[in-house]
């Protein structure tokens, strides 16, 4: 008796858990439920009822059409332009920062000690002690030399650069450390040059870091509000998508049905592929934390 | 000049000089500016010492930023931590879906902070508040976001939703790190499930404690895309009998006086930002130095 007892009471707590899992993941997906369902609704809709279901779902492409054929906010551009940055800037850190930390390992001198400690020193300034004087350095470069960084798409390439380049050049340098330094020296000694010796040997052994560097820098700028609002302007020919939403959202107020598709299209790229690639993005990002 | 010394100069050049125009020059010129009046309008600044640095701690608005940064990053440690701790328990569990569960509870932390600011908004403003008036629930029939004793619950609660799921990455490595033979040897000799948990689970992750902490100290510290979304600062409330906004924090705070045109207390602010920052870092060596030494 007492034993069947102790069986009902321990399975009485595992569904217990089981309800409160479910709880805890439903607060989890609770928002993105709230923004599919809200984007198929008219304006009106919504202010009727926030949390029903849509009465047809045709008006979710109603509502995409609106926004992409939108004449203040130019949608489909800024979804390009932020392709194009995110592209760009995560082609040169990772070709630039594994460069730089190749350099930084194999040279066991003074000088290279120093360079890697600036690089992971300058990751504890925050953005806003750099970020008005950049603007204001930009332009004097401008101005003087005639090279446009501000609104400009290598401007804020050349930025990105610059912010993401401590980080990776930290994490790469973590990974060249164990690489053993026999393989380069035996093709050396076979005539190779030293830059061959990099392109052809080192960087092809990188590929497991490197996904952990373009899907740290890659969340990180293809959300990036501050760094392209002063770069870039909120009204500038180049836009991001941060950017584009924040614009609807200023143009539209409290017009959910358009403001809430915004961010579904926002999103919707960044989830897609985290379905697709999930398991290197969460190896990825465990290994960027430990490190 | 030896080839290859021009090979390493060639290779670390694109990365240096990227690093020296976009941060060594500015950070160097913002902190002249905090000691000068710069303000966006005339072209010159003058040097005035410290003048700006001795105004802000006198300045209402400035003191309750930053007191209500550090309230907002000490209740953000406490629940993401906790509740980070707690989903790396069940999804690290026998649970049948946790493989799923975990996918699930890290997809918030891939939506940036200015498109979930929005999200959050609408639910607080218009969802709840409609589940409250159809319910009569009297508290959610106004928005949380609205009162000023709230709201920074609120903000925390949100920035719990986003983070949680990175910094359950974190203590799931480290729990797959724990040899599974030690918590079967515990089981064995008859600890439960509790005592297992937090008499040989959490000292064994340490390490990945510490880490978390000063991440999500960090990014508290420094929060500023979601406080603009969501609340914009507001509500408006008094402090020190001057009218200010309620969930302001220290980066917004910064922002706001930079857009005001008040480029040179913008940049003492944000100079003040850094030195904490910088206190926290030396914080967290001279602990993990401690901790080395220990082990």
């Amino acid at each position: 008796m007492s034993a069947s007892n102790s069986f009902s009471a321990s399975k009485l707590l595992k569904s217990l858990m089981i309800v409160l899992v479910m709880l805890i993941f439903a607060f989890f997906m609770v928002p993105f439920v709230m923004v599919v369902i809200n984007s198929a609704k008219t304006s009106k809709e919504i202010i009727f009822n926030a949390i029903a279901l849509p009465q047809s779902w045709g008006q979710l492409f109603t509502n995409i059409k609106l926004i992409f054929t939108n004449s203040t906010v130019d949608y489909i551009g800024a979804f390009w332009d932020s392709l194009v940055i995110t592209f760009f800037s995560l082609l040169v850190i990772v070709v630039f920062s594994s460069m730089a930390a190749w350099v930084l390992v194999r040279n066991k001198t003074r000088w290279s000690a120093l360079l890697f400690m600036a690089f992971v020193a300058a990751m504890v300034i925050p953005f806003q002690v750099l970020m008005y004087p950049l603007v204001r350095w930009m332009r004097v470069i401008g101005d003087s030399i005639g090279f446009k960084l501000l609104g400009t798409v290598p401007g804020i390439v050349f930025a990105y650069l610059g912010f993401g380049c401590p980080l990776s050049i930290f994490i790469f340098h973590g990974f060249i450390k164990n690489i053993p330094y026999e393989l380069e020296e035996s093709a050396t000694i076979d005539g190779c040059s030293k830059s061959r010796t990099f392109f052809s040997i080192v960087f092809p052994l990188l590929k497991p870091i490197m996904v952990t560097v373009l899907i740290l820098n890659g969340i990180w700028i293809w959300n990036d509000y501050l760094l392209p609002l002063l770069v870039l302007g909120s009204s500038g020919p180049v836009q991001t998508i941060p950017i584009a939403v924040t614009a609807f959202a200023g143009a539209y107020l409290k017009q959910w049905d358009l403001i809430l598709t915004s961010t579904l299209i926002a999103m919707l790229p960044i989830i897609v592929l985290y379905l697709f690639a999930q398991r290197y993005i969460i190896k990825g990002m465990v290994e960027g934390a430990i490190k | 000049m030896k080839r290859s010394t021009l090979v390493n100069i060639l290779f670390l050049a694109p990365c240096v000089f990227a690093f020296i125009m976009n941060i060594i020059i500015p950070f160097g010129f913002g902190l002249y500016y905090s000691m000068t009046d710069w303000n966006g309008v005339k072209t010159s600044a003058n040097f005035v010492g410290m003048r700006n640095f001795a105004g802000l701690f006198s300045s209402p608005d400035f003191i309750y930023s930053f007191l209500i940064t550090i309230f907002y990053t000490a209740i953000n440690i406490v629940l993401v931590n906790a509740v980070s701790f707690a989903l790396s328990l069940i999804v690290t569990s026998k649970f049948r879906f946790r493989n799923f569960l975990r996918a699930g509870f890290f997809i918030p932390y891939l939506i940036g902070g200015i498109v979930l600011g929005y999200i959050w908004q609408f639910i607080l403003n218009n969802a709840i508040v409609a589940i409250g008036n159809s319910l009569s629930i009297g508290f959610l029939k106004s928005s949380l976001l609205g009162k000023p004793n709230t709201v920074i619950w609120i903000m925390s609660l949100v920035n719990t939703w986003q983070y949680s799921g990175y910094i359950m990455l974190i203590y799931v490595a480290a729990i797959q790190g724990i040899p599974a033979s030690l918590m079967e040897a515990a089981e064995v000799d008859g600890a439960g499930y509790f005592s297992r948990t937090f008499k040989i689970l959490v000292p064994m992750m340490a390490n990945a404690f510490t880490i978390s902490l000063f991440l999500t100290l960090t990014t508290s510290f420094k929060q500023f895309d979601m406080n603009f979304t969501l609340t914009n600062g507001g509500p408006a409330t008094r402090f020190m009998d001057t009218p200010i906004k309620a969930s302001q924090l220290l980066a917004m705070n910064i922002f706001n006086t930079a857009t005001a045109n008040r480029m040179a207390e913008a940049q003492a602010k944000a100079v003040v930002l850094f030195v904490a920052l910088v206190l926290v870092a030396l914080f967290q060596v001279a602990y993990n130095k401690k901790k080395e030494v220990e082990l």
